[in-house]
């Protein structure tokens, strides 16, 4: 089990403000990390830490081993996609294979072929030809993790995948993650409001509020104080 | 007719007409193909500040004439143009400076020094001449000579080229940058590249339309295909279909009834934009029936 992504003594922030502080964790090959936190914790802002597109106000963030970015998937939690945006949903899943190809300037065909069975394993494949900014909410939701999918090859990073899903669409989607979490091994981290989902199917838990409040396996989180604390709050029972 | 089509005929023999059709049609398209991209990413204003700086380069070029022969303007144009294009970029990216109110003294400035320099330096009988035909290209496309004409399909081949090349990237970081640099695309070498190209193709346009009315022929055509078509790539290719017949179109007219080349063609571009809102509006009361 290789380490893929180490976080030491690193501290969050915008323009000198710090958000979060104090964090340290590992993530290795086939972990599922559920990140857990109240509204504006900074769950979205580590993550996109990450992925390297906001900088950390101290430490750093850094991948391991032989995992390069290119191979990561991502969800953002809010794409402003602009109203007039014209971009068939077939275009926008192939985008994800981008970092695959590299210096060549096309999609081979293995790339489409694997972008029309992730879109038929997503049920989009009946939107294919149609304008994104004309589908619904959650139909975009699904084109968009179509594209996080198309480029995760090692690890997946989710941000709320589920805002905007029906309930079975969700436990499709959940399922879909975990059957890729387990037989591709793909990594998965995931930030979820939904604690149900997150304790059945995480192996890790990061929780946090303004610090690092607390990181370990799922087992360690459900025995912890901060963890009983929390799920008494969300309701959830668990034996 | 007879006697329209007999004149057409006539001027076309002459090859400075020839020329002026070959690097029109070029210039159409390769302004057509990255100006979906410029409007999308709301980098339309960096193509007009741009066409301002080309116009100053093209001034204190012509003033440096009158000291040293610059055998052609590009050397001096090109090489200006291209730094203010990456420039802008990264005042309108730094969040912190006021991005648009850079441009806008960036390119009054330049228009404003350019008109001094040509005022105070230039050695030609007829300055205003000179000014108005930067500005709005009056007649340069029609004296173009061999070795510029060269010149133009070798930086329109170039343009078409790097356009096809990087056409994936350049929708990835066009519809979506941040996903395109989390999962490891440069996005930030890509806006240079869009960026530089934009600097080459104003440089190109100011030949056929002059540095005044570049934005509309890269804006109009974009805009009048988004109206239709919902694809990137139907958007793409619809545009410059459009640009290329109206650039014909306008340089066809120009010549029979003798008008402003540049006018002409933007006339032509305004007229498809307002025909395609119309048809839009008819489509979607259709859809809606
Ligand atoms: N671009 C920004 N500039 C300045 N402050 C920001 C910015 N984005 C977020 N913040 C602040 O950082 C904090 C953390 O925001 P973040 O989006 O990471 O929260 P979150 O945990 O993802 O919340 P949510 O559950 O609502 O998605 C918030 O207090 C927010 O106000
Ligand atoms: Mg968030």
């Amino acid at each position: 089990m290789g380490i893929q992504l180490q976080c030491k003594d690193t501290a969050l922030g915008y323009d000198g403000r710090v958000v979060l502080q104090g964090l340290n964790f590992v993530v290795s090959e086939g972990d599922y990390l559920c990140i857990l936190g109240e509204n504006g914790s900074g769950k979205s802002t580590l993550m996109k830490t990450l992925l390297g597109l906001h900088t950390p106000s101290r430490g750093e963030i850094q991948f391991c081993g032989d995992t390069s970015q290119k191979e990561i998937g991502y969800l953002p939690q809010q794409t402003i996609v602009q109203r007039d945006f014209p971009a068939s949903v077939q275009e926008i899943v192939l985008s994800g294979c981008l970092s695959r190809c590299g210096f060549r300037p096309f999609y081979t065909k293995q790339e489409k072929q694997l972008a029309g069975e992730i879109m038929q394993k997503l049920g989009i494949m009946d939107l294919n030809k149609r304008c994104y900014r004309e589908l619904s909410g959650g139909q975009q939701q699904r084109v968009l993790l179509a594209r996080a999918l198309c480029s995760a090859r090692k690890m997946l990073l989710l941000d709320e995948p589920v805002t905007g899903l029906d309930a079975r669409a969700s436990h499709e989607m959940y399922e879909l993650i975990a059957d890729l979490n387990q037989n591709d091994s793909v990594t998965i981290i995931m930030i979820s409001h939904d604690i149900q989902a997150s304790v059945n199917y995480a192996s890790h838990i990061l929780h946090i509020g303004g610090r690092q409040l607390f990181y370990g396996t799922k087992r360690e989180y459900l025995q912890s104080k901060v963890g009983q604390a929390f799920l008494e709050m969300g309701g959830v029972m668990h034996d | 007719m007879t006697d329209l089509w007999n004149t057409l005929v006539y001027y076309f023999q002459f090859p400075f007409v020839q020329y002026a059709m070959i690097v029109g049609l070029l210039i159409a398209l390769c302004s057509s193909l990255l100006g979906v991209t410029l409007v999308l990413k709301r980098f339309s204003f960096i193509g007009d500040g741009l066409s301002h700086v080309a116009f100053g380069a093209m001034a204190v070029s012509a003033s440096l004439n009158a000291v040293i022969t610059i055998e052609n303007d590009m050397i001096v144009v090109l090489p200006v143009t291209v730094l203010a294009a990456i420039l802008l970029l990264q005042t309108s990216q730094n969040a912190k400076i006021k991005g648009d109110a850079m441009i806008a003294m960036i390119s009054v400035g330049s228009l404003a020094l350019g008109y001094l320099l040509m005022n105070l330096f230039s050695n030609s009988p007829n300055i205003s001449g000179d000014v108005c035909s930067t500005l709005f290209g009056a007649t340069s496309i029609l004296t173009l000579t061999l070795p510029e004409v060269w010149l133009c399909v070798i930086m329109a081949v170039i343009v078409i080229a790097v356009f096809l090349l990087f056409y994936h990237k350049i929708f990835a970081v066009t519809f979506d940058e941040n996903f395109a640099s989390a999962t490891g695309v440069n996005a930030n070498a890509y806006n240079l590249l869009i960026a530089v190209i934009t600097a080459f193709i104003i440089v190109l346009a100011m030949n056929l339309v002059g540095s005044l009315l570049i934005s509309a022929l890269i804006i109009f055509p974009s805009l009048s295909a988004m109206r239709i078509f919902k694809s990137f790539r139907s958007v793409i290719l619809c545009s410059a279909v459009i640009s290329v017949i109206c650039a014909g179109m306008g340089i066809i007219l120009a010549i029979l009834f003798s008008t402003p080349v540049g006018s002409t063609i933007v006339a032509a571009d305004i007229a498809v934009f307002i025909l395609f809102s119309i048809l839009s509006g008819v489509l979607s009361r259709h859809e809606k029936a």
